[in-house]
């Protein structure tokens, strides 16, 4: 009887220190997932403070490198002001009209591609002959075209997007398994259906990484593109601040541009999220 | 019913063209097949097994012969294919796996509903119906196939090793699901298999076929009585005279293969 309740005893001791073990594992798991997160958000604040001391102590020329304190002071003065506000807006209608403009028939043409080898065969070398040329370089002849306005620089942006974007959502598709088309084919799926429930669904994480790609050569080209023609947006800012040295007015260019580099690609990891639940 | 020939096949040969080498995966295959009948097809590996049944699935063309499934009903497939690897969609979830035939042929929605509804519970998949395919084990994956065929309704149903991939106790439990589920719906089977064990548990007959080219050698009868157990097949004598009948014809092809491959 003794004995037997020893037994029972030990049992639970056992149990109750495989629990412990498995808790303190998870504590410590936790505990790196802080440390992890504290290093993320410490490498930007440390290299502004090495920034802001080697500036204020005049290591580094603050004329070129101003002091972080002083950006963000300007900032401040330029945002309270509003004129900031509207070149910001203005970029992103721009992204936003170019990106859709680029991606949308990208993602079309792209999906066709994929699935009829014909449109392939035929698309293939003029997308190959036509990407390598910079979409920058063909701004005069934009300009040219399309007017100093706004639409100019909109099809800019929505050329340099839609290279990557056809060529990643085309490489999706053919990439798909076989054996999928295989099974719907023989579960009867008529071609609007293959579109929808394979073609486009299969496709949806490389032609993601293609969006992700375009979303940041978008931003690339737009701030290129404002420097060269255009009296407005975060890309003129940047230009006419260092035409007239005024460097911490450049730089709020700079971090707005970074800013928003970073804010889209979180967004689109969030979408891409949605779209994507069963990877 | 005015027919009881579900399945006819006549001389059918199909040739497969590799870089320039001439492939003769089926030759001259004839066989017909009655509504209701499980048919396995036992034959070595490359012997063209995948071949017949993709020829049969509407998904490959034969080179000469011709092939019949005689319909019964109207507004009903032909055939739905269970497939050798994993035929299960990553993008679609258990239920719309499960549903997929029926949602691209466009029936009604509650109809839809109603028998996904029931196939998922049949195969024991209701609590997983909103689970994507990555969740799921690999018994799971092939009940979402097995359940995916039969809730399409189809006239004959065609299984690709379906169970190869399985281990042994989930093996078992998979064909004992199948065979109900078949007593139910006594639909026409053609059923591809390595296992002679399995041949003998599932089938009525059993087609052995030869190495390549791929013809139909012999045919075995299983008559045991229905519903089967394993247990049961294994302890039958007769059964055993079976097993060694088959076993020897494997051998035989198996090893003719490999001369073959080896000149
Ligand atoms: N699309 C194809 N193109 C060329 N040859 C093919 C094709 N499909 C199959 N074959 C050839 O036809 C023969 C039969 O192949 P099949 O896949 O039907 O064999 P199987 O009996 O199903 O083999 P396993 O038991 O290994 O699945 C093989 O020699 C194979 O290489
Ligand atoms: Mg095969």
């Amino acid at each position: 009887m003794h004995r037997m309740k020893r037994r029972g005893d030990r049992a639970v001791e056992e149990l109750n220190k495989a629990v412990e073990v498995e808790k303190e594992g998870l504590r410590r798991r936790q505990r790196n997932n802080r440390i992890k997160q504290v290093l993320t958000i410490s490498s930007p604040i440390f290299m502004l403070l090495i920034w802001e001391v080697l500036s204020q102590t005049a290591i580094i020329d603050p004329r070129f490198f101003p002091p972080p304190t002083k950006i963000i002071e300007t900032l401040v003065g330029m945002g309270t002001s509003g004129e900031l506000f509207e070149h910001v807006q203005v970029s992103l209608i721009r992204i936003l009209a170019g990106f859709l403009l680029g991606v949308i028939p990208a993602i079309t043409l792209g999906l066709l591609m994929g699935m009829y080898s014909a449109i392939r065969h035929f698309f293939s070398p003029l997308i190959m002959a036509l990407m390598p040329i910079p979409t920058l370089a063909l701004l005069p002849l934009i300009l040219i075209i399309f007017g100093i306005g706004e639409f100019s620089k909109i099809v800019t942006i929505a050329a340099s997007v839609f290279f990557p974007v056809v060529i990643n959502t085309a490489a999706g598709v053919t990439n798909i398994d076989k054996i999928y088309a295989d099974v719907a084919k023989n579960y009867g799926a008529n071609p609007t259906d293959f579109f929808l429930k394979i073609a486009l669904p299969g496709a949806m994480p490389v032609m993601m990484e293609g969006i992700q790609m375009g979303q940041a050569i978008a931003l690339l080209t737009i701030v290129a593109a404002e420097m060269i023609g255009a009296n407005s947006g975060i890309g003129y800012v940047i230009w006419m601040n260092y035409k007239a040295f005024l460097i911490p007015e450049m730089f709020v260019g700079l971090i707005l541009i970074s800013f928003f580099g970073y804010l889209f690609s979180l967004l689109l990891r969030g979408l891409q999220s949605k779209l994507i639940p069963w990877k | 019913m005015q027919s009881q020939e579900k399945i006819q096949v006549n001389q059918l040969t199909k040739v497969f063209f590799k870089n320039k080498e001439r492939v003769m995966a089926l030759k001259d295959i004839n066989f017909s097949i009655k509504n209701g009948e499980f048919v396995c097809i036992l034959g070595p590996s490359g012997c063209g097994k995948t071949t017949l049944l993709r020829i049969l699935a509407g998904l490959e063309k034969s080179s000469s012969g011709d092939h019949r499934i005689h319909a019964s009903r109207t507004n009903h497939p032909l055939q739905s294919m269970v497939f050798q690897e994993q035929g299960v969609i990553p993008w679609m979830t258990v239920q719309e796996n499960v549903s997929l035939g029926l949602r691209m042929r466009h029936v009604p929605k509650n109809h839809i509903k109603e028998r996904t509804k029931t196939y998922l519970q049949k195969v024991g998949l209701t609590p997983y119906a909103d689970l994507y395919p990555k969740e799921l084990s690999g018994g799971m994956k092939q009940r979402v196939s097995i359940a995916r065929a039969f809730a399409n309704d189809p006239e004959i149903l065609l299984m690709d090793e379906p169970f190869a991939a399985l281990d042994e106790q989930n093996k078992f439990i998979l064909q004992e699901e199948l065979l109900s589920i078949w007593e139910e719906t006594k639909k026409t089977v053609i059923f591809i298999t390595h296992s002679i064990d399995e041949a003998i548990l599932l089938s009525d007959r059993i087609f052995l076929m030869s190495a390549q080219p791929g013809t139909i050698k012999d045919e075995v009868k299983v008559d045991l009585p229905r519903p089967r157990q394993m247990t049961q097949v294994r302890s039958d004598p007769k059964m055993a005279d079976v097993f060694l009948k088959i076993w020897n014809h494997l051998q035989t092809e198996v090893q003719e293969s490999r001369i073959k491959s080896e000149r």
